[in-house]
């Protein structure tokens, strides 16, 4: 029997055009744009000036905050500007412009093909090491690695859970990384596993990976403690809550963070960064993007330096067809429709998936029928069109009620709704604005403690 | 490429539709329809033909001139609300009474709340219900199935009041003449309203509407249990009294509403644990309405009583969240 999630959930087309075509190393461009803030945080701080010479590898600006990660240089060349640019969300964000000349990498890094499996650092020194080299998640949410790895005191980590289900249509990096650098991938869990102290981890992968799940097994033989977990093929499984409940059977509740049921998730691609950064000494300059849709001539998979165009790599797959009428960074059901094509691939830039115009635009409207489709597959349990609902009136005290912040927002509505609403547009409009009310509440009363200690002294 | 479209995520869809599912209701209606044809002959395919038409045409009306908005018609919507009023209705029936039961039924209890998705009880049962009240002998009088001259009679369960009520017992009535067994009850040779005759077709269209996940299973499944233990417990209490579980499952209208009229989106409950709620009250209902009730068939006041209970039965059953109980 196939393990899988409890509650909700649906079986979109998987559509995974480009499963069948290797990595293939796509050419270092001419010039890159390397944003400070590809994370979940605080932006990284600058450490390098216009003018001068920066070598591959080479750190280009350094943590802000608890919350954060170093950016390193992709490319070897010399910094042309720093400035702002409006990055693929139309958001404006700190670039660091580099011109490409050569590819002179940092002494330090270990270029070898050969693969290092002792692992010799101390669980310390490992987080130490990936906070240094700028990992983040690789799923796409860009969460800084080491900071997730850092178990709060009083809480016991019991198993460590790898993120390879990529349930998201179309995108196809994990799969053709767990087949290609299976071997890697096993060692950079087993040094995520010894950070973190535990015994257990679990890769968890879908069972349209058939190859891939057969691979990892056999290789995962000779490592102890590491159970590849084949599941049942459904969407949001690579959800960090749905993923923990399949493997180990365990719900997050409500507001609560997977360390307190004892579990940490990390994606594949994290894992190899890992081994990267820390047998290699290499720092998250490179990520596996893969380049799909219907309309795209040659859907592919390439390892890009961090700071690519967005349109340079879609060129290499045929380039944008004349029907294209929409480009979404991610997958179809979580990812981002780009503003424009002259971004930058980062660090979470996990797919580039083509549209074409029939497929871009969306249905019709028409009313709710209350069907109790979209309760039937919301995985997390909530009523979508309700939550949907008050948002869009504006009750903010029903949405918060009703529980409106444990969305996740998978789309699963959204994909069901028979009467095509717009379901998780005013779902996502309502988290905004409780979430807003629930900080202002939490700073009311903490204002008021204060002022209560204040008043006792 | 000239431009790229931005729009929030997901941006994919499981294609699935309004127009699909009022369609695979329709389909799901068909078996019972050509069983209704060949019992009833032409005289069904007239009733259908008129509620249906007038169905649509008053709602095409109504939004047309007095809500002023875009016509939805095609939607098909209003083709099932027609075509299951037209099944709650005997074969024999005037004409002019069907488009005023349509006009009821789409006129008021549809588009007067806003139309499609806003009423609060089903349209076709409150215009079936309508006529009921309003033209009692003509809703009364049921063609016997392939009746060439014109022969009326009593469904199974008027039998069974009218029986009960001059001191008969259950087992009497049961053996009388004019009372099918229950291999005719299963297989609609009984009186009745066009679409409540067979109970196999129905079960066909069950099966339809379930494959198709039009509907789940827990509307119909709670009805039909509570129909056959609540039905039980009285037989077992009294089998002379009260008739048997299996008799009150296979005659008037239990399995058709179960199937097609209670499992209406509109007016049905949306978490499971509320459609099971829902299930379980029209199930009671119906039997109580059956036995200590004036009318002898309940099925049609369970439901419409049920789907005014459902904002209700909305508002405290909620589904289960994910990690609520923690294991």
């Amino acid at each position: 029997m196939l393990k899988t999630f409890k509650i909700g959930g649906i079986h979109p087309n998987d559509n995974k055009l480009s499963a069948g075509s290797a990595i293939q190393v796509l050419p270092v461009p001419q010039e890159v744009t390397v944003p400070v803030a590809q994370h979940i945080g605080a932006p990284a701080k600058p450490v390098v000036a216009v003018g001068d010479t920066v070598k591959v590898g080479q750190l280009l600006a350094e943590a802000g905050g608890f919350v954060s990660a170093n950016v390193h240089s992709p490319v070897s060349g010399k910094v042309k500007k720093i400035e702002d640019f409006i990055d693929g969300n139309g958001y404006r964000k700190t670039g660091i412009i580099i011109t490409v000349e050569g590819d002179e990498w940092v002494e330090t890094i270990d270029r070898s093909t050969g693969i290092k499996r002792e692992i010799t650092l101390a669980p310390a020194d490992i987080i130490k090491k990936i906070g240094e080299m700028g990992l983040v998640g690789m799923g796409g949410a860009t969460f800084p690695t080491h900071v997730k790895l850092a178990v709060p005191p009083g809480k016991k980590c019991e198993a460590l859970i790898i993120n390879g289900v990529e349930c998201e249509p179309y995108l196809t990096s994990d799969h053709r990384l767990m087949l290609e650098k299976g071997e890697e991938v096993l060692i950079g869990v087993k040094i995520l596993m010894t950070a973190l102290g535990v015994q257990n981890a679990y890769i968890g992968i879908e069972n349209n990976k058939k190859d891939a799940i057969e691979y990892l097994t056999k290789l995962a033989a000779s490592y102890p403690g590491i159970t590849v977990q084949p599941l049942k093929m459904r969407y949001p499984q690579g959800g960090e809550k749905q993923l923990i409940d399949a493997c180990i059977g365990r719900q997050i509740p409500s507001g609560k963070l997977p360390i307190d049921v004892g579990a940490v998730v990390q994606n594949v691609g994290t894992a190899y960064a890992v081994y990267e950064a820390v047998q290699k000494n290499k720092p998250l300059i490179e990520r596996v993007v893969c380049v799909t849709g219907k309309p795209l001539q040659k859907p592919s998979n390439f390892l890009v330096r961090i700071g690519t165009p967005v349109q340079a790599v879609i060129d290499a797959a045929g380039g944008v067809p004349e029907n294209c009428g929409k480009v979404i960074g991610g997958g179809p059901m979580m990812g981002r429709a780009f503003t424009r094509l002259d971004v930058p691939v980062i660090k979470g830039t996990s797919g580039i998936l083509l549209m074409s115009e029939e497929e871009s635009k969306r249905g019709e409207m028409s009313p709710c029928i209350r069907c109790a489709k979209c309760v039937s597959v919301c995985p997390m349990g909530l009523e979508p069109f309700l939550i949907s609902k008050v948002s869009m009136k504006g009750d903010w005290e029903m949405a918060e009620e009703n529980h409106i912040m444990d969305c996740i927002e998978c789309g699963s509505c959204n994909y069901t709704c028979p009467s095509n609403r717009p379901l998780l547009d005013y779902i996502r409009l309502g988290k905004g604005k409780v979430g807003g009310i629930l900080r202002a509440r939490a700073a009311a009363k903490k204002a008021a403690e204060e002022a209560a200690a204040a008043e006792k002294k | 490429m000239s431009k790229l479209t931005i729009s929030p995520s997901p941006h994919v869809h499981s294609s699935d539709s309004v127009k699909r599912n009022m369609y695979g209701v329709l389909l799901a209606l068909l078996p019972a329809l050509g069983f209704s044809l060949w019992v009833f002959g032409l005289d069904s395919l007239r009733v259908v033909l008129i509620s249906i038409v007038s169905c649509v045409l008053i709602e095409f009306l109504v939004q047309k001139f007095i809500m002023k908005v875009k016509t939805t018609i095609c939607d098909g919507s209003a083709a099932v609300t027609g075509l299951i009023l037209a099944f709650n209705l005997p074969s024999n029936l005037d004409w002019w009474i069907i488009v005023v039961g349509a006009l009821f039924a789409i006129g008021v209890c549809k588009m007067t709340f806003g139309g499609l998705g806003q009423n609060i009880v089903n349209p076709a049962i409150a215009g079936r219900v309508f006529l009921l009240v309003s033209f009692p002998a003509q809703m009364t009088t049921w063609p016997m199935p392939h009746a060439v001259d014109g022969t009326t009679g009593a469904t199974p369960l008027a039998m069974m009041k009218e029986g009960l009520k001059s001191g008969q017992s259950v087992s009497e009535i049961m053996a009388a003449n004019g009372m099918p067994s229950y291999s005719d009850m299963l297989l609609g040779n009984m009186g009745g309203s066009l679409g409540e005759m067979a109970a196999i077709a129905l079960i066909v269209g069950l099966v339809i509407l379930l494959c198709a996940k039009i509907i789940t299973w827990h509307i119909p499944v709670s009805i039909l249990a509570t129909v056959f233990v609540f039905a039980g417990i009285l037989n077992l209490c009294d089998p002379e009294s009260y008739a048997s579980p299996v008799f009150h499952l296979l005659t008037g209208g239990v399995l058709f509403g179960a199937i097609f009229m209670a499992t209406d989106y509109v007016t049905s409950p949306m978490a499971p644990s509320g459609m099971i709620i829902y299930g379980v009250g029209i199930g009671i209902l119906t039997v109580l309405i059956r036995t200590f009730g004036a009318y002898p068939e309940g099925v049609s006041f369970a439901i419409l009583i049920m789907n005014i209970v459902t904002p209700l039965i909305n508002t405290y059953c909620k589904p289960k969240r994910f990690g609520e109980v923690v294991k």
